[in-house]
């Protein structure tokens, strides 16, 4: 039991910072530009396939640095040549551009590198076995991927907080007009917010492709759940994100370890009363469990745990 | 010309035209695409109900299409067991009280705001609905869905409802119910109200409106007309299954509506009628359809926001004083470099497809548009990357002639 | 641009109807081309196109050539009864289909309602890789055959084999939530009791399907129990996510699948190092096949750059120009008539019979493992190095699984 509840917080951590390292940036551009963007996951899933093309050709620690940068560019240039065109149309345009640009992204996807997934490995320096407790190993390169999500937590921390531009992205955050009104190139600030948004996405994608699976579906997989923490914890509120993340990442985890069911709480009246629903087990709704909370969080309080503004 | 009777004569058009089809199309492969097309048109309006004419994005609206198709199912196949007499006609009935119902019950705490919070309610309504669909397997019948037979009904004036042109006809004549109550319902006060609550929300509550209630009400209706669509979807497969009440027909129903045009009654029709068709036949002639799907709709996003009717509509002021002449010449000019950049578009993507997909298995030898040609040497590409530039050079040379024209052709039209 | 004749063919049938003459022989190929599935039935349409060259070049049907019609389902099956209408349209009176049991249910009881609608104008259905029991039993069909085993036969092979294992203690079942995940989990707890009560079921796991990105967590339950051995029907991402899972977590048991040879699963297994580790059933090893079969997969892998992932594609068509030849008939009836208890030799060698009663083909299955090749085997996977392995042989006549099927003829 003691070794079910340790690995399982250490996964839903790893979990939750790897969806905090996406659910930032979707923030941020949310916050400044009042766009939800769609195609944010798939800044993840071009990151993951830029990193394996680099690692295959060069090796891991090149795509780790560079891979993260392309996909900044590319975040930045479909700002500047897509989005900013349908800004005039208004936010739901802007929704619908992103909708359609995941869907692209998918298909290109799979016509560059196909459908099935591809072989990304882990690299042979993490290539091996951290720490051995209660008979299961855990992987180093799994303590990579958290010391990597932490060490951008910090820096991004940094960055919002010590620097000039920090403090103009955080007024942004909260009032974008005044921001404007203050003379900032508010078109390149977003455009900048959007690419280093991308970037985050696409470092969360080759730290998380050889751990996970590098394939067309990754996107679609994550996606929707990168809305619900960005809801749950607040639209705007970056430390929002960050509790709900976690949150997301353990309940996520824990549901899968607990194999109760409404039948074991309640005994055989729960299949009276709920039907095949009381024989279900929380393992098998586990994937549901983010959805739930997001419906539950948006009718009791409608700006999200620890957000101040609707839209 | 009134208006009222320069509706009635739509109308009519409109009924002369779905009772003809078949007679201009009599296929059976033309029959399925215009029953499909039937049902989607019904399902694209509903859900324009909510984009369009209340300002409500939705990211679930499949949940009252598979609901509402659900309950058709069950009600047919209970009908058919307990020998009921009723007829396969009356059964969309049941999809609408199923559509209304559930838009009742899960439209109380989705639109109590508007904006992005509701639309990330319908996501994660639309989620759990689609997993909960996975779990009751009861009612849902697990992945395989609920089989029926609409013949098992009790006979329709002796018709039983075997052939397809018999289901063809019963999904126009509920096509034609449903867009005429749809289109009555934008005329009256109501409808006018959720323009109010779409466009200023803040007025509509100082006349007296909850905007609250407007848009629950127009919730329940759409989802009511969902459900019409989804019993009719039922009728015509003789099977409904968990997919139709996911987000892959969510996000369908946005495209068609989309690219139809939400900004116009008729739009979402067209969009429904277009996609539905280039759905069924372009997987015939492309393997990249999807991606084709995807670059439609961005470009309607970034080109033409008002979609298919949009595009129209700036037209008929044109069209009404004949001056939609004035145009032709800049337009002829135009479509020459606009054909080039299509077909240099389509080309590329056709080449770099086999190239990718096809060419480890087939070989780099491939056709397009009747020619035969290697895909590996650098020719084709080099005549196609011509086209595709030519043409977005030319097109951009040729825009402000179009412009200029539409000024004239405005002026004259103003003067006149 | 293959098919852009086709779609000209299907703009004009759509004003003209269907009006020309069977010229050919037609059979709609109806499987995922785009999409998620598109990867398996890209792979399919191969084998049927290249099926199809090889009976014409044999003097086709009756002297008719045999021409497939490749049309894509998305892997939906309200998608799919569209596209076989589209088959019919094109005058095609054979359509066969196999990804996702799903599809094949609604395409077995579209075709059934429409012969019944239809008299004379008659459909046949063959089905080569939908493995739901019920195809076969409570919703059978006389227009529907099938040539894969179905998920009980494939348990019934499993456990078999398994009685010969004496190291087998504790077995983990996890599977997909949804049908036929849950027929396996149900089919492998009973079959177990029955033929090994000695051995403990320590886990019975089902986890939502195509949904899981990190398996972790499902091995540090797995881990926990103890199990020696998992037995699990997952295909697709969800085998290749968990074998990497329990690659990480340094799980060391025995996983009997059913579907680790499927696209991606070598390239998997190979990744994670799980050397002989991982098992599965089918109707046929490349390794250990007869010669002729040896030659043939050596040909197609030559002509595709892909395994012969489908035997029972071959043992369709050959039943099917056999069938064909004996009825001196292009009816689908007639045709359907002479299938029924027909017996022939099958490709890896031995002979298989389709029975009867519920139209289920019946053959010797094979249990194999993937690591590297042995000295002599000639066939590797997905260019890994590493190979299938014969382990089990199991006999036609043990598989025999009884049916429900009540089947009603016309």
């Amino acid at each position: 039991m003691l070794q079910l509840i340790t690995f399982s917080t250490l996964n839903g951590v790893l979990y939750g910072m790897l969806l905090f390292m996406m659910a930032s940036g979707l923030t941020l551009i949310f916050s400044m530009m009042g766009v939800l963007n769609f195609a944010h996951a798939s800044f993840y899933m071009i990151g993951a396939y830029f990193g394996f093309e680099i690692s295959r050709r060069i090796g891991f620690w090149p795509g780790f640095i560079v891979a993260p940068l392309l996909v900044g560019v590319v975040g930045a240039l479909i700002e500047r040549y897509g989005l900013r065109r349908v800004h005039k149309f208004g936010h739901v345009a802007e929704l619908l551009f992103t909708f359609g640009l995941a869907f692209v992204i998918e298909e290109l996807v799979n016509m560059i590198w196909g459908k099935l997934p591809v072989d990304y490995r882990v690299p042979p320096s993490l290539d091996f076995v951290a720490f051995r407790l209660f008979d299961t190993t855990y992987p180093a390169y799994r303590m990579f991927m958290l010391a990597t999500a932490i060490a951008m937590f910090a820096f991004l921390i940094l960055v919002l907080k010590r620097t000039r531009v920090g403090l103009i992205i955080q007024a942004s955050l909260t009032h974008p007009n005044m921001v404007a009104m203050l003379g900032h190139d508010v078109p390149t600030v977003f455009m900048a917010v959007f690419g280093v948004g991308a970037a985050l996405a696409g470092l969360a994608g080759v730290i998380a492709g050889p751990a996970l699976v590098t394939q067309p579906a990754m996107a679609a997989l994550l996606g929707p759940i990168l809305f619900v923490v960005i809801v749950v914890g607040g639209l705007g509120s970056l430390g929002g994100a960050f509790v709900a993340s976690l949150l997301i990442g353990l309940v996520q985890t824990f549901a899968v370890a607990i194999n109760g069911s409404l039948k074991d709480v309640m005994g055989p009246v729960a299949t009276t009363i709920f039907g095949e629903l009381g024989g279900v087990t929380l393992a098998q709704i586990a994937p549901l469990l983010p959805y739930l909370m997001l419906v539950l969080v948006l009718i009791f309080k409608p700006t999200g745990l620890f957000g101040n503004r609707e839209s | 010309m009134s208006e009222t009777i320069r509706t009635t004569i739509a109308f009519a058009l409109f009924a002369i035209a779905l009772a003809l089809a078949p007679v201009v199309f009599p296929s059976g492969l033309a029959l399925t695409m215009m029953s499909l097309m039937g049902v989607m048109i019904i399902f694209a309006l509903s859900y324009n109900m909510l984009l369009g004419q209340t300002g409500l994005l939705s990211f679930g609206h499949a949940v009252y299409y598979g609901l509402g198709g659900f309950c058709a199912a069950h009600a047919m196949n209970y009908v058919a067991r307990n020998k009921l007499g009723v007829p396969l006609p009356a059964i969309p009935i049941v999809g609408a009280v199923a559509g209304l119902f559930f838009g009742a019950l899960l439209g109380a705490v989705s639109t109590r705001r508007a904006g992005t919070v509701f639309s990330m309610i319908s996501l994660g309504i639309g989620e759990l609905v689609a997993a909960f669909a996975g779990i009751q397997r009861s009612f849902f019948g697990g992945e395989d869905g609920i089989a029926t037979n609409r013949v098992k009904l009790a006979p329709f004036f002796g018709y039983k409802f075997g052939p397809q042109i018999q289901v063809y006809y019963l999904i126009a004549f509920w096509c034609f119910v449903c867009v005429a109550l749809m289109y009555m319902l934008t005329r009256t006060p109501f409808g006018r109200m959720c323009n109010a609550v779409r466009d200023n929300p803040e007025r509509a509550e100082f006349v007296g409106y909850s905007t609250q209630r407007v848009r629950f009400q127009a919730f329940m209706l759409s989802a009511m007309f969902a459900g019409v669509a989804g019993a009719l979807a039922a009728i015509n497969f003789e099977l409904m299954n968990s997919q139709a009440i996911g987000a892959g027909t969510s996000g369908q129903v946005l495209l068609m509506t989309f690219v139809g045009g939400i900004g116009h009654f008729f739009g979402p029709i067209l969009g429904a009628m277009l996609i539905t068709f280039l759905q069924i036949s372009l997987s015939d002639i492309t393997k990249a359809w999807m991606l084709y799907f995807g670059l439609l709709f961005i470009l309607v996003v970034m080109f033409a926001p008002g979609g298919i009717a949009g595009f129209l509509s700036i037209h008929q002021p044109l069209l009404r004083n004949g001056r939609i002449f004035k145009l032709a010449p800049s337009y002829l000019m135009a479509s020459v470099p606009l054909v080039a950049l299509v077909l240099g578009m389509i080309a590329l993507i056709e080449m770099a497809h086999h190239m990718l997909v096809e060419a480890a298995s087939d070989g780099a030898k491939m056709r397009l548009f009747g020619l035969a040609f290697d895909g590996a040497s650098p020719l084709p590409w080099l005549v196609a990357a011509a086209l595709f530039f030519g043409g977005a050079f030319g097109l951009k040379l040729v825009w402000p002639r179009i412009d200029e024209a539409w000024a004239v052709a405005q002026a004259e039209g103003k003067k006149a | 641009m293959r098919k852009f004749t086709l779609g000209v063919c299907m703009a004009a049938l759509l004003t003209a109807g269907a009006a020309n003459a069977q010229e050919t022989v037609k059979m709609g190929y109806i499987d995922p081309l785009s999409g998620g599935g598109a990867s398996v039935g890209e792979v399919g349409l191969k084998h049927y196109q290249w099926l199809a060259d090889q009976i014409n070049a044999q003097g086709g049907l009756m002297g008719k050539k045999l021409e497939i019609i490749p049309l894509d389902n998305k892997t939906n099956p309200q998608e799919a009864v569209v596209q076989a209408q589209k088959a019919i349209d094109a005058g095609a009176r054979y359509i066969t289909q196999g990804n996702g049991s799903s599809v094949a249910a609604a395409l077995s009881d579209f075709v059934t309602k429409f012969n019944d609608r239809n008299p004379g104008k008659e459909v046949l259905y063959f089905n080569y890789a939908a493995v739901d029991d019920s195809l076969t039993n409570e919703k059978c069909s006389f227009w529907h055959f099938r040539w894969d085993a179905n998920s009980s036969i494939k348990m019934t092979a499993i456990t078999n084999y398994l009685k010969s294992q004496p190291n087998v203690k504790k077995v983990y079942l996890i599977n997909q939530d949804y049908s036929f995940g849950q027929g396996v989990r149900k089919l492998a707890a009973e079959m177990l009791k029955a033929k090994r009560p000695d051995v403990q079921i320590v886990g019975d796991e089902l986890h939502p399907l195509l949904k899981i990105t990190d398996f972790a967590p499902y091995i540090a339950k797995i881990k926990a129990s103890g199990a020696d051995t998992v037995i699990t029907g997952n295909w697709g991402q969800d085998i290749a996510l968990l074998l990497k899972a329990a690659a990480d977590a340094g799980l060391q048991a025995n996983w009997f699948t059913y579907y680790a040879g499927g696209a991606g699963g070598p390239t998997a297994i190979k990744q994670t190092g799980l050397q002989h580790k991982v098992y599965d059933i089918v109707e046929g090893n490349p390794n250990t096949a007869i010669e002729a079969a040896q030659k043939q997969e050596e040909e197609f892998r030559a002509k595709f750059g892909v395994t012969l992932w489908y035997p029972r594609a071959v043992n369709e068509m050959r039943m099917f120009a056999k069938a064909v030849k004996e009825a001196n008939s292009l009816d689908p009836k007639a045709v359907a008539l002479k299938l029924e208890g027909m017996t022939a030799d099958v490709f890896d060698g031995g002979q298989g019979t389709m029975r009867k009663d519920d139209h289920q083909f019946f053959q010797d299955m094979y249990i194999r493992s993937f690591g590297p090749l042995d000295p002599g085997a000639k066939f590797d996977e997905e260019k890994t190095g590493w190979g299938w392995k014969q382990q089990g042989k199991i006999a036609a006549a043990d598989t025999n699984v009884p049916t429900t099927c009540k089947m009603e003829r016309p």
